[in-house]
Parts: C-alpha cells; structure tokens; sequence
C-alpha cells in the first residue's frame, strides 16, 4: 500500500481485525468510504443515533498541510449539535472583518456579524487538521461510551461492485486484502474519489486556467485577526491578487495568485517564496515557511449524489474553487443532510426514497456554490480584456462608492444553503420572517441563559413561541422533541415571529424548517412530519 | 416593472452627445475604456431595475 501523503496526527493506526481472515464476508448497514472531515462529520451524526457506521481510510491519520482554514457559522452549529462546536472555537481564531485592497489601497471593509444574538461567530480559522482530530475525538469518546462506531486505517478500498441492493467492497491492508459488504455505502473518499472512478461515474465541470501559491507562515506579527484581500497588490511578485489570514498558533496564511503559465517547482523553491513574502511583510519580517502548496482548481460536481446504495458527499460529490471557503462548510451540510435520513432508513422508519431528497436538496447546494465560486473567479481571474477592464472599474469606483462595493467579489462567504421550493418542504402558513422561512436553517438566537440552537439536538422538533402545543409528540415511531418559548428574547421574536403574534415551527433533525403556522394543528404537524421523511 | 425606454428622452441631445465626446477628448484608448466602463456601471445602478438593465442588455445588441 502506498501512502499519498504524511500525516499530522495519527489517529487511527493500523489494526489487525477478524473480518481479514477472509472466511466470511461480514456485511455492514453502513460503510463510509474516506476519514476526511466529511466522512467523520457523517460517521459521527449516525453513532451517535446508534446506526452502526465503519469508516474505512487509507492512511493513519490525517493530512499534513491544512487546505480548509475558514469554517462557517453553519458548520460550527452543525459540530456544536455533534458535541466537538466548543473545542473548534477554543482553538479556532474568530475574525468577522475583511478588508479590501486594491494596489496599495483600501477599497473598503465588510463585517460579516452586523447583528449579535448568535453562539457562533461568522468564522473561525482553524488548521482543516484540527478539525478532523477533534471530530475524530469526539468519535472516540462515543466509542468509549458504547456507539456502534469502528475507524479502520489504512484501509484502502480498491473495488467496489454494486450488487443492486448493497455494494461488495474489496479492501487493501498492510496483511493483504480482504472483502466485505455494505448495505450503504457513503464514497466521502475526496476530489479525487476512487470510489466515483470505479464506478464509471463522470465528474464535469470548469477548470481555471490559474495557479495559486499558498505560503503558511509563522510568525508574530500583530496584524488583527482579518481577512486581507488585495487585488493587484503594489507588493512585488504578488501576482493578480494576494491574501493574508489569521490561523492559531502564529500561523498566517499567506496566498499569491500566479497566474497560469508558471513552473510549479520553481516557484516552489524557498527562496523564491521568501522573496514573494519579504516584499509582502516588509524586509523585517521574522517568519518561518510552515507550509507551502501551489493548487489550481475546478468548479464542477456529479450530476447525481444518489447511485442506488452508493451515496457521495463532500468532495468526491462536488468541487469548488476555495474563494467564498464552500468546500468543506458545504461537505459539513452534505453529511448534515444525510445522516438523519440515512438513520431513519436503516431504522426502517422511512422509505428509501427519503435519500433521493438528499441528492435533490444538496446538489442544490453544490448548485449554488459553484455559481458563487464561479462568479468569484471570474472576478479574481477575469477572462478577456473588456471584463478586466469592468473588473477594475468596480474596484476604482469601490473607493468613492457604495453601489460599487456590492459588486466586489473576492469570494462569496459561504452560508447556510436554504433548501426553497424543494420536495421535503411542508407548509408555510404565516407571514413570518425571509430568515426563518420553510427550508431555511434556523437561524440562531438567544434564549435563557444560552441560545436556541443548543435546544435542536438532532431529532425532529416542534417549537411553539406564545402558541398552545402539546407536551409529547410522536408520529409512527418518530418523536419530536418540544420546546415552548413564552417569552422569546428580542432577538428570537425578530427572528421567528417578525410581526406575528405566535408561531408553530416544525424542524428537522438537521435544524432545517419543514413548516411553520400561527398556531398548533394536530393534523397539519402529523402531515408534514410524514411527509419530511418521505411518508405519504 | 418599468419598461427600458428607447424613445427621445433627454431634453437636450445635441448637449449630452457635446459633453459625453468632450469627456474623452483627453484620454488614451486605454483610459477611454476605463471611463466607459465606469460610466456603464454608475449608470446600471442608477436603473437598478434588473429587468430594464436586462433589456438595454438586448437593445444594445
Ligand atoms: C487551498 C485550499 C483551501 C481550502 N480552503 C477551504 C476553506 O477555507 N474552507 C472550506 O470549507 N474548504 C476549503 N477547502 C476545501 C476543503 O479542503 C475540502 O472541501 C475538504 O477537504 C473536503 O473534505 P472531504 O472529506 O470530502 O475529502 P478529503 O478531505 O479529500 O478526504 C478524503 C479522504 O478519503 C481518503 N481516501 C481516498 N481514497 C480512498 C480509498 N480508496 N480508500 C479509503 N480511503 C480513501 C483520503 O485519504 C482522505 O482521508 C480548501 C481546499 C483547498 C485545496
């Protein structure tokens, strides 16, 4: 077996287990093929509803180099419901401030937290390492406390054959290879995903002609903890545009765009990159190269998610480019969607056809991601003379005028993928606020001496503010939890009730509305419950 | 929704064409193209209806 790449931390080592003896082929309900932070964000949402899950991965550990650094509002929720949201913002470096250059200039800043009322910040910095460690962590204190979880490492699975209704797997090993079942099998296994290669599956998209150089540095420096964007830095040697971000530990990643004809191993020479960073910090920097990468990416996605028991998240089911930082906060909401409706059909409490609407809301959201990425690339890189010419003229104008700011586009920062207009939504009786509407995520808010969201624990929900519910609710083997609010928090009224009196909202498990009345009906909930998990 | 209007609409024509050229007269090509493009921009957003702007789009064809 070979190893792609050094790990950071090892954390699931090489263990020899039973099932290689090749004298039976164990079958499993659940395999998810890659221990990247999709795979074990998914892995850790179904033990923790008690489907049985196996993570299969071919290293030990996880990558050396950080690729993802900025983690979303959204994806901080998400882990907060899994129990790992407080070690991500303990360590994590929160901004909410970007500034934008354009030559030596500032053209205008931007806070992405105008209003107060949430737990989590818009974003925090956070080495992709990180985050994978203390997902994995958390799936170890799972495991020590009996969820039905088990990561193999260096487990390569090198065939995949779909028998319809499960899927055959043949897996690699230091001891040789080994075979086994799956009833579902989750292909988390990345961009490069060989699980979609063995099954002939196409991968289309955009590739854009451009290469960007990231230097991670160490260093202090009292820079605050903002997003610097430059376009056509006044600094030598910086390329088309160049970005400066806070990561923990005295980290700074530094990125130059160097357009498209370049010879990768030049530029990678350190002294090269030195003097890219010299001209950049000033002559007087004290600073270590930590890590260094030149990557040039696509924009593009599967057409389906969904291939009978073979299921893609994450990566391996779509790519962006990492302005607007959409590929692992959009992979985080990929295994968000999934793993409720994945355990409630193995539980047999849903249809399988409840997973169709995974791939239909979610290539969604890989819809509008790649047009937000794309569009931000097409702004950074522009592709003929007159669109330079426009792109400039926006940036010019950006400095005296509003109207202009709105246009500049160094990346979309990613947000909650609201689900509008699509098959699992219910009804939407009541003029209540745009941000709370059916297929929307809830939107965080103060309430008690915490926030709302630390209430959605992961089942379905149904939360009455100034309105009669019932004490218990359950709908054919489904139970949702209630929650009555009497005296919301301004900023929860705001949120939920807008201008109504009160309000009824039935939620998923993954904190998205499925519907929402003035007042409780019995009727109306049942339905929209069934109906939300694919029950008619 | 308000209509792209492509009848007579500025009351001084022979003027606004004067001034729109006399803009120009100092700059090179490239500034010329700079200058345009701004004016493109300030003048989208003064319409702001993204269906009249989606129009002159078409019209200018
Ligand atoms: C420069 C750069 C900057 C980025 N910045 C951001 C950012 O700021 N924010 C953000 O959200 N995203 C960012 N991204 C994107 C982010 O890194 C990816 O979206 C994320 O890593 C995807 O996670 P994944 O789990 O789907 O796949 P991966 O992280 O690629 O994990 C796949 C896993 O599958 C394993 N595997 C592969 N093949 C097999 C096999 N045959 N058998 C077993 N295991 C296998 C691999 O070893 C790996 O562990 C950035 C990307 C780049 C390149």
């Amino acid at each position: 077996m070979a190893s792609r790449y050094q790990t950071a931390f090892k954390l699931y080592p090489y263990e020899k287990v039973a099932a290689q003896d090749n004298k039976h082929v164990v079958r499993h309900p659940v395999v998810i093929v890659g221990g990247g932070p999709i795979g074990m964000t998914l892995a850790l949402d179904l033990c923790q509803r008690g489907t049985p899950v196996l993570v299969l991965d071919d290293h030990d550990g996880v990558g050396l180099g950080s690729r993802a650094i900025c983690f979303a509002r959204r994806t901080l929720e998400i882990a907060d419901r899994l129990g790992f949201g407080d070690v991500l913002r303990g360590k994590g470096v929160r901004w909410d401030v970007g500034k934008v250059f354009y030559g030596a200039d500032k053209v205008f800043e931007f806070n992405l937290s105008p209003e107060a009322g949430y737990k989590a910040p818009a974003f925090i910095n956070l080495q992709q390492p990180f985050f994978e460690k203390f997902a994995v962590e958390q799936i170890r204190k799972e495991q020590a406390a009996g969820a039905p979880i088990e990561i193999r490492g260096c487990n390569e699975v090198v065939s995949v054959e779909d028998k319809g209704d499960f899927v055959r797997l043949r897996v690699d090993t230091p001891d040789g290879p080994y075979e086994l079942e799956a009833d579902w099998l989750i292909a988390c296994d990345g961009a490069r995903s060989p699980v979609r290669e063995m099954l002939g599956l196409s991968f289309e998209g955009r590739v854009f002609e451009d290469n960007f150089l990231i230097a991670d540095v160490k260093m202090k420096a009292d820079f605050p903890p903002e997003r610097w964007f430059w376009f056509e830095p006044s600094f030598e040697g910086a390329g088309q545009s160049a970005l400066l971000h806070k990561q923990p530990d005295d980290i700074w990643r530094i990125d130059f765009q160097l357009g498209w004809d370049i010879d990768r191993k030049v530029e990678l020479e350190p002294a090269k990159i030195r003097a890219r960073v010299d001209a950049m910090l000033g002559p007087n920097a004290q600073y270590e190269l930590e890590w260094t990468s030149i990557y040039t990416f696509q924009c593009r996605r599967m057409e389906k998610f969904c291939h009978g028991p073979v299921l893609f998240a994450g990566d391996s089911a779509h790519q962006v480019s990492p302005f607007g930082a959409r590929g692992a906060n959009s992979g985080v909401q990929d295994a968000d969607n999934l793993a409720w409706k994945l355990d409630l059909v193995v539980k047999g409490l849903a249809p399988q056809s409840l997973l169709d609407s995974y791939g239909e809301e979610r290539e969604h959201g890989a819809d509008e991601n790649i047009l937000n990425s794309t569009r931000a690339t097409d702004f950074l890189t522009p592709k003929s003379d007159m669109s330079k010419i426009f792109r400039n003229a926006v940036l010019n104008l950006a400095g005296k005028y509003g109207f202009a700011r709105t246009m500049v586009n160094s990346g979309r920062l990613s947000v909650p993928c609201v689900y509008d207009g699509l098959s699992l939504n219910a009804d939407d009786e009541f003029g209540g606020p745009h941000i709370s509407r059916v297929g929307a995520s809830c939107p965080d808010a103060p309430h008690g001496e915490g926030y709302l969201l630390d209430l959605l624990k992961g089942d379905f929900t149904l939360l009455a503010i100034n309105a009669e519910a019932p004490t218990s609710l359950e709908v054919d083997g489904i139970a949702a939890n209630i929650i009555m609010i009497d005296r919301p928090h301004d900023a929860l009224a705001a949120r939920y009730l807008g201008d109504q009196k009160s309000a009824i909202y039935l939620i998923r498990p993954d904190q998205h509305i499925c519907a929402r009345w003035p007042a409780y009906d019995a009727a109306k909930v049942i339905a929209a419950l069934n109906h939300a998990c694919g029950r008619h | 929704m308000r209509e792209l209007n492509l009848e007579p609409n500025i009351a001084d024509p022979d003027g606004f064409y004067d001034e729109l050229i006399a803009a120009h007269s100092t700059l090179s090509k490239q500034e010329s193209d700079a200058f345009n493009a701004r004016l493109v921009l300030i003048l989208a957003n003064h319409i702001g209806d993204r269906a009249v702007l989606a129009a002159a789009l078409e019209a200018a064809k």
